[in-house]
């Protein structure tokens, strides 16, 4: 089960939405090991592609070392899909290399960059096998996690 | 000649789960052979044959000192002693 607070979510969503028509992504950390996803880190989409997305490869070194300074993982990696349903695609799936992460997909087919819900969904993708899983809302209680949230 | 090579997550099951290993080698290529010498299979998720000359996987990335060694030779990519090595998978997807 993925547990992600209101504020993260609502950050996930409006990337998304903001990117569209092309795919949005990026990554929650947090602390090893937590499984907390705390610090909100949007990505820029090197692809710049409605079908495809890829963080840039240096871009991708620093978030690595950053997280590693701070000893943290990506908790969350999230991608947006603008034209089909949030599930992982064949690409995603072959890609996939973060077996602790929870891969979020979110979906702005329905309403693009304007107001309404999206598709959000959760997934565990291990050796080409995916999982979904339920995701719960919670409120932001620690204000700690909002300091560490990085601003988009 | 003693060069760190981080490892990801994903890699270490090669590794006995460390995150970073010591390898050797004057280039990035023989730092790899060296490598699959003492966690055999690594290679293999390093490199593909590409039209039969071997090459990077498309979806593997390398630094060396913090470079991409996409710019600067690839698998030619010259190495010395204390330099370091990071592997990162790509996160990309479709």
């Amino acid at each position: 089960m993925l547990t992600i607070a209101q504020e993260i979510f609502d950050a996930i969503v409006a990337h998304a939405k903001r990117d569209h028509p092309d795919e949005a992504c990026g990554v929650v950390a947090g602390p090893e090991g937590s499984d907390r996803p705390v610090r909100f880190i949007p990505m820029v989409n090197a692809a710049g592609s409605p079908t495809f997305y890829e963080f840039d490869s240096t871009e991708l070194l620093q978030l690595y070392k950053d997280m590693d300074a701070r000893d943290e993982e990506p908790v969350v990696v999230y991608h947006s899909h603008t034209a089909t349903e949030a599930y992982p695609s064949r690409t995603d799936i072959g890609l996939a290399s973060e077996p602790n992460a929870h891969y979020v997909l979110v979906s702005t087919r329905a309403h693009g960059n304007s107001g309404g819900p999206v598709e959000f969904r959760s997934y565990r993708i291990i050796d080409g096998v995916v999982t979904e899983e339920q995701v719960t809302i919670v409120p932001l209680t620690n204000p700690q996690q909002t300091e560490e949230a990085s601003t988009p | 000649m003693a060069i760190e090579v981080r490892i990801p997550t994903i890699l270490r099951t090669y590794t006995d789960g460390a995150k970073a290993v010591e390898g050797a080698g004057g280039t990035l290529s023989a730092l790899i052979d060296d490598l699959e010498g003492n966690h055999p299979g690594i290679k293999d998720r390093l490199v593909e044959d590409k039209s039969g000359s071997i090459d990077l996987r498309r979806f593997v990335n390398v630094y060396i000192n913090d470079e991409d060694v996409r710019f600067i030779g690839g698998l030619d990519a010259e190495l010395s002693d204390g330099d370091q090595v990071v592997v990162l998978p790509a996160v990309a997807g479709g």
